[in-house]
C-alpha cells in the first residue's frame, strides 16, 4: 500500500464536519505555521518539498509562490482553482466533497505563506452542491477561530469565500478564471503581465489547483524534506489520479508518484485491469488535452524501460512516443474503442469550449471537428488526414492561451499513432459504420536520436 | 411559467443572500458576485433569464444591463430562453461516450419525444448534451438541477422521469 497524504481519512465517519476533522489531527498545519513559522519559512518548506502544480502544467509551486510581487499597501490574493473541467478529471471534486476541511486548511496555511488576507475558491458551477459543502466547512472554520480576525491570537487575519462559474471549461485557465471571478466573461488575458504581478483586480495573485493547496498541509506538518522523500526524481509526493474508461475499478486513487503504470493499470489496488477481459488499446494518461498513447507505449517507454506514473516518465520520448501526467485524468480505451470517433468527440469539446478570441483556435477547432466528423461518418478522403495535420499545426503556439495547444495535441497524437485507423475509415466507409478497427498494429520503433 | 407572469423581485431570503454575496468582495468589486447571483435569479424566476430578469439583476447590483447580458450569454448553465421544468444535462464527452452516453441521449430523445434543446409539450422536460461534468468515472451520467445522476442506464432514466412526473 502506498502512503496517502491527502485522502487517507476520507472514510472516517463524519470527517466532513469540523469536530471529527479536528479530532483526526486537522488544522495542525495552521497552528504550526501561524504560531511557529514566518510566511517565508512556509514558502521555503514548499520549495524543499519539490511540490509541482497539480492543475496540469506541473510548475514548481514554491517557485511560483516566490514570484508573487509584494508592493507596499496593495493586497495580495490566493485563488483556488476548483474549476475542474478537463475531460477525464474528477479528483478535486472527490477531495472537496469527501474532506472539505482539508482544502480549507490548505487555503489558510497557504494564504498565510503568501500574505493574503482575503482568498477565494472558484468552483465550477455544476458542482453547486460541493460549493455548499465548502461553505459549511468555511463557516465552521470561522466559528472555531481558524478564519476571520486575529486567527489563534496570532494577529493574522483571513477571510475565505467560495464563488462559482456557470459552465465554461476555459475558466480553468488561470487568467480566464480571474476574469470570471471579476464577474465577466471568461476570456483569457494576454500574458505578461502574469497574475503574480497583476492578477485579481490587477493585484498580485497566486492561482493554484485544489490538490496543490491541499498538499501544503502535509508539507507543513511533516516538513518539505519528508514530502520530497516520496516519489521519484523531480516528481515528489503523492498525486490524485482519477481513472476512467474501460477498466474494472474507475475512481479516484492517491498514488506515490513513480509507481509503474503497469501496477496502476492492472493491480487490484488501483484500476484492476481492463474490463470484460478485453485488451488494452490506448491510454490518455493526463486528461483529454494530453497526447493519446497506443497500448505498447503505455507500460513501457520507447526505450523499453518501465513507464512510471511521474511527470518525467509519462512524457518520456516527447510527443513522438510519450504523453503527459497533466491533471491526472487517466482514460483507458479497450480494443473495441474507435480512435477516430474519440478524437472527433474531443475536437467537438474544444470547439465548444473555445472562447473565440483568437482565430486559429476559434476557426481551427471548428474545422478539426468537421473534418474528423467527415472521416468518422464515412465521407473522408485521404487528403483530409493531411489537412487535419496542417490545421492542428497552425493552431499550436499561435494563440493567447494554451487551450489552442490542448485542442491540437490530441489530434496530432491520434494521427501520429493511429494513421492506419484513419486510412481504414477512409478506405472502408461502409465497414467503418458497423465495425471498429481494433488494435493498432505493433510498430517497430526507431529510437529517437 | 415565464418570468412575466410574476413580479420580478428576489424573495427576502434570496435578497439577503445576494447582499451577503456582494459583501464578500472589496469595496466597488461586488460585480464578482454576478455569476452566483445569476444562478439564484435563474432558479427563482422560472429556470431561465429573461431580459427583464437580467435588467432587474443589473439594477440590484448597480451594473449596466449589458454587463449582465454579456455574462449570461457566455456561460452554458444560463438559459436565455425558457426550458422545461426539469432539464437533463447529459454528458456526452469522451469518457462518458465510451460508456454509452450516446445511447442514453438517443433513449432520452425517444422517451421524451423531443429533440436536443427542445421542451416537451407539457413543459415538464428538456434535455441537451453537455461537455464533461467531472464525473467521468461514474459514467454515463446527467446533471439535474444541483444533483448528478451517475452510472445511468435507460431503465434508470425511465424511472427518474416517472418519479419527476409524479412529483406534484
Ligand atoms: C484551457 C485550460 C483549462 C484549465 N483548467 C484547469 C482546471 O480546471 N483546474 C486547474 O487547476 N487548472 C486548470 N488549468 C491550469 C491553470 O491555468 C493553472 O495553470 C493552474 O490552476 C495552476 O495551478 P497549479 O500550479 O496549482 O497547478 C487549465 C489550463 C488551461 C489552459
Ligand atoms: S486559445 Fe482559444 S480559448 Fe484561448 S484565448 Fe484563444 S480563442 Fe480563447
Ligand atoms: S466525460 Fe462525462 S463526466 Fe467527464
Amino acid at each position: 500500500m502506498g502512503r496517502k497524504l491527502l485522502i487517507d481519512k476520507v472514510n472516517v465517519p463524519g470527517i466532513e464536519t469540523y469536530d471529527v476533522y479536528r479530532k483526526e489531527g486537522g488544522y495542525r498545519s495552521v497552528e504550526k505555521a501561524l504560531k511557529t513559522m514566518t510566511p517565508d519559512e512556509v514558502v521555503e518548506e514548499v520549495k524543499k518539498s519539490g511540490l509541482r502544480g497539480r492543475g496540469g502544467a506541473g510548475f514548481p509551486t514554491g517557485m511560483k509562490w516566490s514570484f508573487l510581487a509584494k508592493p507596499e499597501g496593495i493586497p495580495r490574493y490566493l485563488v483556488c482553482n476548483a474549476d475542474e473541467s478537463e475531460p477525464g478529471t474528477f479528483k478535486d471534486r472527490y477531495l472537496m466533497e469527501k474532506i472539505p476541511h482539508f482544502l480549507v486548511e490548505g487555503m489558510i496555511t497557504s494564504s498565510y505563506a503568501l500574505g493574503a488576507n482575503t482568498s477565494y475558491i472558484y468552483i465550477r458551477g455544476e458542482y453547486m452542491w460541493v460549493l455548499h459543502i465548502l461553505e459549511k466547512a468555511i463557516a465552521e472554520a470561522y466559528a472555531n477561530g481558524f478564519l476571520g480576525k486575529n486567527i489563534l491570537g496570532t494577529g493574522y487575519n483571513l477571510d475565505l469565500h467560495v464563488t462559482c462559474g456557470a459552465g465554461a471549461y476555459i475558466c480553468g485557465e488561470e487568467t480566464a478564471l480571474l476574469e470570471s471571478l471579476e464577474g465577466k466573461r471568461g476570456n483569457p488575458r494576454m500574458k505578461p503581465p502574469f497574475p503574480a504581478v497583476k492578477g485579481l483586480w490587477q493585484s498580485p495573485t497566486v492561482v493554484n489547483n485544489v490538490e496543490t493547496i491541499a498538499a501544503v498541509v502535509p508539507i507543513v506538518n511533516d516538513g518539505g524534506e519528508e514530502y520530497a522523500k516520496i516519489g521519484i526524481g523531480k516528481s515528489t509526493g503523492t498525486k490524485l489520479i482519477s481513472a476512467c474508461g474501460n477498466i474494472n475499478k474507475p475512481g479516484v486513487y492517491e498514488i506515490e508518484l513513480g509507481i509503474p503504470v503497469e501496477e496502476f493499470l492492472y493491480s487490484d489496488e488501483y484500476c484492476g485491469g481492463i474490463k470484460n477481459g478485453k485488451k488494452l488499446k490506448a491510454c490518455v494518461p493526463g486528461g483529454s488535452s494530453v497526447p493519446i498513447i497506443p497500448h505498447f507505449l503505455v507500460c513501457k517507454t520507447a526505450k523499453g524501460e518501465d513507464r512510471l506514473m511521474s511527470y518525467e516518465s509519462l512524457s518520456d520520448g516527447g510527443f513522438a512516443t510519450g504523453s503527459m501526467l497533466g491533471s491526472g485524468g487517466f482514460i483507458v480505451y479497450d480494443e473495441d474503442q474507435c480512435v477516430v470517433r474519440n478524437t472527433w468527440n474531443f475536437a467537438r469539446f474544444y470547439r465548444h469550449e473555445s472562447c473565440g478570441q483568437c482565430s486559429p483556435c476559434r476557426e481551427g477547432t471548428g474545422w478539426m471537428e468537421k473534418v474528423l466528423y467527415k472521416i468518422e461518418t464515412g465521407h473522408g478522403q485521404m487528403e483530409d488526414i493531411d489537412l487535419l495535420w496542417d490545421i492542428q499545426r497552425r493552431i499550436e503556439g499561435n494563440t493567447i492561451c494554451p487551450l489552442g495547444d490542448a485542442a491540437a495535441w490530441p489530434v496530432a497524437a491520434a494521427i501520429r499513432h493511429f494513421r492506419e485507423e484513419f486510412e481504414w475509415h477512409i478506405k472502408n466507409p461502409q465497414l467503418a459504420q458497423t465495425k471498429n478497427y481494433g488494435l493498432v498494429a505493433e510498430k517497430v520503433f526507431e529510437m529517437a536520436q | 411559467m415565464t418570468s412575466t407572469d410574476q413580479k420580478i423581485e428576489f424573495s427576502p431570503e434570496n435578497m439577503q443572500l445576494v447582499k451577503r454575496l456582494m459583501g464578500e468582495y472589496p469595496e466597488g468589486k461586488h460585480k464578482s458576485a454576478l455569476l452566483r447571483i445569476l444562478h439564484i435569479a435563474q432558479r427563482q424566476f422560472g429556470g431561465w433569464l429573461s431580459s427583464d430578469v437580467m435588467d432587474y439583476v443589473a439594477e440590484v447590483m448597480n451594473l449596466k444591463p449589458i454587463e449582465v447580458y454579456e455574462v449570461a450569454t457566455f456561460y452554458s448553465m444560463y438559459f436565455t430562453k425558457p426550458t422545461g421544468k426539469y432539464v437533463f444535462d447529459v454528458c456526452h464527452t469522451g469518457p462518458c461516450a465510451i460508456e454509452g452516453a450516446e445511447k442514453l441521449c438517443n433513449h432520452i430523445e425517444k422517451r421524451l419525444g423531443v429533440k436536443e434543446g427542445e421542451t416537451t409539450a407539457d413543459g415538464m422536460f428538456s434535455w441537451r448534451g453537455v461537455e464533461c461534468l467531472g464525473a467521468c468515472g461514474y459514467a454515463p451520467m446527467l446533471q439535474l438541477g444541483d444533483s448528478f445522476r451517475e452510472f445511468l442506464t435507460p431503465e434508470k432514466v425511465d424511472q427518474l422521469i416517472e418519479e419527476l412526473k409524479n412529483k406534484v
